[in-house]
Parts: C-alpha cells; sequence; structure tokens
C-alpha cells in the first residue's frame, strides 16, 4: 500500500517538469501571440520600425541584433573553447589540470551581471579608446558573450574528445604524426558531432543572455551598419520596456518573448538530435 | 600516453623544428588556455581590486535608504529566496530522480518525454522564466510582485539541475548495495530510502550547492516576479530584490557605481565560495563512490 503510494508521489514528481514546460508554453503563447496577430505576423517579424510611442512594432532589428550578436559570439568563443578543450585533454599536465579545470567551471559560475559589469568597466572602454565612439556595439557585446559561453563548450568538448578512443591517437602515431597531428587530425574529427553539440548549447546560451548584453550591446533598436554600431537584442528589447510598458505594447513585449522562445526550442531540439546520435 | 612519448626538450625542439606545422597548432593550443585564464584573472583581480576599497560599513547597516545604499536588505532577501527554492525544488527534483532511476522501468513511455522536458527547460532563457513567473505568479494567480512568486520561478529553473546531479548520484550507487537490501528482507521504499539515498547523499548535496550558485547569481528570472524593493521582504506576498537585482538597479539609476563594485565583489565572493564548496563535496563523494 504505502509502496504504492509513494511510487504514485514519485511519478508526479517527475511529472511536474512536464507540467512546468506545458505552462510556459501555454502562458507565453496566450499572451504573446494575440499582440503577434493584432499587429500582423508580417509586419511584427518584418516590420523595422519599433515606436512603441506611435504603436509602431517590428521587431526585426532586435532578431537580426540577436542574430548579429550570437554570430560574433560563436566567432570569439567557438574556436576559443574547442582549443582550450584540447588542451585540458591532450596538452594538459596534470598537475596543472587541477587549476585549470576548477578555473573555468568558475567562469561558469560567474553570473551574469558581474559579466555585464566587467564589460560596462573594462571592455566598453577599451573599445572606446581602440575604435572611437560610444564603445558600445555588436563587436563589445560578441566579446563579452564569447567569453560567457567558453565553459559552455569547452565542457562539452571536453568530455567529447575524451570519449575518442585511445586507439585513433595511437593509430595516428603509429603511422608517424606527431602528437599535434594525431590531436588534431585523427582525435578531434572523430569527436566533431560532440563538439557540434557543445557550440549548439553556446549558440542557445548567447541568444538567451539578458543582462551582461543589455548593457554593453548601447540597446538601440534599428538595424546596424557596422560591427561598431550598437544594437538591441530580443532579450534587451523585453527586459528593458517590461518594467514600464502597457496594453499593446506589453503584449508586443509578449510577442517577443514567444519569437525568443520558437528560437530556443528550435536550438534546444538540434541540440537534442545531436546529442542522441552523438551518444 | 605519458610514458609513451617522453621526450628530452632537446628532442621536442628538434621534433618541432621538423615539423613547424605542429609546433603551430601546439602554440595556438596553449595560447587559447592561456587567454581564457588571463580573462578569468583579469576579471577577478580587475573587480576586487577596484571593490575592496568600497567596502564600507555603512553597506552593511539593516535599513537602506538612499544615502547609505546598503545591500543587507538584498542579502537577507537573496538568503529567504534561496531557502524557499531550494525548498520546492529538492524535494521534486529528488522524487523524479528516484522515479527515473529506481522504478521507471526500461521501455517506458513515459521517461522520455521527461528527458525531453528537462532538457528543454535547462536550455529556457532565464528571462523567458522571468516572464512566465511574471504571468502566471504576479498576474494571473494575482500575487504582484512577491518573493513567492520570485522564489518558485526559480525553483522551476534549477529543477533540472538537481534532477540530473540527482540521477547521475543515484546511478553511481553500486546495485550490489540495492541486491543486499532486498536480500535482507527490505521493501523498495525502504531500500531507497535506507540505502540508496544515504550513499548517493553527497552527490546529491554538491548538485544542490551548485544550484545555489545559480539562484544567488541570477538577476533576469527574478526581476519582475519579485520585484525591485530595496528592503527585507516583510512577507511571502511582498517585493523584495535579491543581491543580483540590486547590483542591476544600482547600474540603471547609474548613481551607485561604488556600490556597485562592492556587490559585485561579494556576489564573487559568494559565488566562488559556492562553487568551491560544490566540488570539494563531489571529489569527496567521488571517491566514495
Amino acid at each position: 500500500m504505502k509502496e504504492q503510494v509513494m511510487k504514485g508521489v514519485f511519478a508526479a514528481a517527475a511529472a511536474l517538469s512536464i507540467l512546468a514546460v506545458a505552462l510556459i508554453c501555454v502562458f507565453l503563447f496566450a499572451n504573446g501571440v494575440p499582440a503577434i496577430q493584432k499587429i500582423g505576423a508580417a509586419d511584427f517579424l518584418l516590420g523595422q520600425t519599433w515606436k512603441p510611442s506611435n504603436d509602431i512594432y517590428g521587431i526585426f532589428p532586435m532578431i537580426v541584433g540577436s542574430v548579429y550578436v550570437t554570430a560574433g559570439a560563436v566567432i570569439i568563443g567557438v574556436p576559443l573553447g574547442i582549443l582550450c578543450a584540447v588542451f585540458l585533454a591532450w596538452f594538459c599536465p596534470t598537475k596543472l589540470y587541477k587549476v585549470v579545470k576548477p578555473a573555468v567551471e568558475l567562469l561558469a559560475g560567474i553570473p551574469s551581471i558581474v559579466y555585464g559589469f566587467f564589460g560596462l568597466v573594462v571592455i566598453v572602454p577599451m573599445m572606446q579608446s581602440l575604435f572611437g565612439g560610444s564603445g558600445k556595439g555588436i563587436l563589445t557585446a560578441s566579446i563579452l558573450l564569447g567569453i560567457m559561453i567558453l565553459p559552455t563548450i569547452i565542457g562539452v568538448s571536453e568530455s567529447s574528445i575524451r570519449a575518442v578512443p585511445m586507439a585513433y591517437y595511437e593509430g595516428s602515431l603509429g603511422l608517424g604524426a606527431t602528437h599535434e597531428r594525431s590531436v588534431f587530425f585523427a582525435v578531434l574529427p572523430a569527436a566533431k558531432q560532440g563538439i557540434l553539440a557543445g557550440v549548439i548549447l553556446g549558440v542557445g546560451r548567447a541568444i538567451g543572455e539578458t543582462m551582461a548584453v543589455v548593457m554593453i550591446a548601447g540597446n538601440q533598436p534599428v538595424i546596424p551598419n557596422s560591427i561598431f554600431s550598437g544594437v538591441r537584442t530580443m532579450t534587451a528589447n523585453i527586459v528593458m520596456e517590461m518594467g514600464y510598458a502597457a496594453d499593446l505594447h506589453r503584449q508586443a513585449l509578449l510577442g517577443t518573448a514567444v519569437v525568443l522562445f520558437v528560437f530556443i526550442l528550435i536550438i534546444n531540439l538540434c541540440f537534442s538530435m545531436l546529442k542522441r546520435r552523438a551518444d | 600516453m605519458e610514458a609513451m612519448n617522453k621526450q628530452s626538450f632537446k628532442e621536442r625542439i628538434a621534433a618541432y623544428r621538423r615539423n613547424p606545422f605542429s609546433f603551430f597548432l601546439a602554440v595556438l593550443v596553449v595560447l587559447s588556455a592561456v587567454i581564457t585564464l588571463t580573462v578569468l584573472v583579469a576579471l577577478l583581480v580587475y573587480i576586487l581590486a577596484k571593490g575592496i576599497p568600497n567596502l564600507k560599513p555603512e553597506l552593511f547597516e539593516w535599513e537602506y535608504n538612499t544615502s547609505n545604499v546598503s545591500m543587507m536588505p538584498a542579502i537577507i532577501n537573496t538568503i529567504t529566496i534561496t531557502l524557499m527554492s531550494l525548498l520546492f525544488a529538492v524535494p521534486a527534483g529528488v522524487c523524479s530522480a528516484i522515479y527515473l532511476v529506481e522504478y521507471a522501468k526500461r521501455g517506458n513511455k513515459f521517461i522520455p518525454i521527461v528527458r525531453l522536458t528537462t532538457e528543454t527547460l535547462s536550455g529556457i532563457p532565464s528571462i523567458v522564466f522571468g516572464l512566465f513567473g511574471y504571468l502566471f505568479f504576479n498576474i494571473y494567480l494575482g500575487w504582484g510582485y512577491s518573493i513567492l512568486g520570485g522564489a518558485l520561478t526559480l525553483s522551476i529553473m534549477i529543477l533540472p539541475l538537481i534532477m540530473r546531479t540527482t540521477e547521475e548520484a543515484l546511478q553511481a550507487v553500486p546495485d550490489a548495495y540495492r541486491e543486499g537490501s532486498f536480500g535482507l528482507g527490505a521493501g523498495k521504499l525502504r531500500t531507497v530510502f535506507r540505502v540508496v539515498l544515504p550513499s548517493a547523499v553527497q552527490g546529491i548535496l554538491s548538485g544542490v550547492i551548485l544550484a545555489i550558485g545559480r539562484i544567488v547569481g541570477e538577476t533576469a528570472a527574478l526581476l519582475y516576479p519579485a520585484g525591485t524593493a530595496a528592503q527585507v521582504a516583510d512577507g511571502l506576498f511582498s517585493s523584495g530584490r535579491t543581491l543580483a537585482v540590486h547590483m542591476y538597479a544600482l547600474l540603471n539609476e547609474g548613481l551607485y557605481m561604488e556600490q556597485a563594485y562592492a556587490t559585485a565583489v561579494i556576489l564573487l565572493v559568494m559565488v566562488v565560495c559556492i562553487n568551491a564548496l560544490s566540488s570539494f563535496i563531489a571529489k569527496k563523494a567521488g571517491v566514495k563512490a
């Protein structure tokens, strides 16, 4: 009797995560989709002007902003992260590993608001003196986001590099290749699916990042014309205006969240599929 | 591996001379590790160096006002919200992990759905959690800005983390423990609570501490459900800001840079300690298992 009851309790707990995802979907879509319909899906998604005071809600600049900033983060974070994972898995002496590995984990634990603050007081002035202008923009945001996705990429890449059978390395070495060539041309290609999954996870992190981006991206709701011009991401749009928005403006922000959520769901789906294949 | 390519320094230089491309690759790898570490060290050193001189006693007074800009109420709110989130998330996460590892049979149709939703949950950005919390707790349930709504939002956010670490800890318990317990005539439930859970408790604990780290550093998910009141919340249904939200508010107002530096120091120190504690416990658990 007691056994059966507790089994039910455990099963109910397992169902909680399903319930949570269902609730999140229902509430986001129920509140955001009507706004998209009212504004018109094409005007909302492809409109280039965001002027809540005139009731014009086009989020195309924000979609572009999110994509640019995420792409920048990938360009900076992915090569650095993969090389760093190679270092941890194949180049790092055991003693050094005990320092570097926790350091990477700490990088993952630092709150995004602290990253944003660091960007604001260090990277932005640096950009100002190097390139002039306000210092806030795509490049600044990309650098900071590239740093922030490093631990994700390093973690996933390292474990998939380590999962490659030793025989690959040994075989290549036996054929006369150097240590470096063996690692890069025999081991790394065998780990590529796992690494790709890590990159996708990093993309998800970068596109969803809010607090750090809002401080250093400039937040102008226009399509940027250079890597130094300011952008507003979808996340920044929500967090900046939700506090005072009302009526259709508020619904338009929830619509922005729906678009962001759809992006995230697609990224998640890619990740799950790749992970299944890599396993 | 090390024994296989034991080379003296001279031999290595000679090999690299024959193979400049290998040398180039080696340099790239080491350089990227150096860059990563440099970034971390620069961040820590810069914030500590700028922030520690700004740690003044009035920042820790009990009451917040605009002249002392105290972070004490925010620290207290952080502790309350953390405890409340854990109160919901830990039992839920541990129970569902028990179901997945101990009860669910192979081929159970329920399991893939749970896995998929857990993965989805862990990929959702915190701003989306924040908006959901706002729509559900503040508006639909009519709680308004409340620390309870904030804590519940966070407990959904950390649920996948606790589930995953608990699952790993349970899977690390050898089957012999379970078989031994069954052999002595114990039922499933008794086996789980008396034998399996106690041997997995350290692994679970390290996951819980990791979750605390995420709660302490979270801003976007709390901003709208819990609001930004700068005082200690005087009930479950009143607004209160945590330390990370406090820092955001300071930066947003733009008047209190010195205090923001000091807050950053406190946040960093908390997160570093929490991380260290988590990996210390995880290591102990690893040795035991």
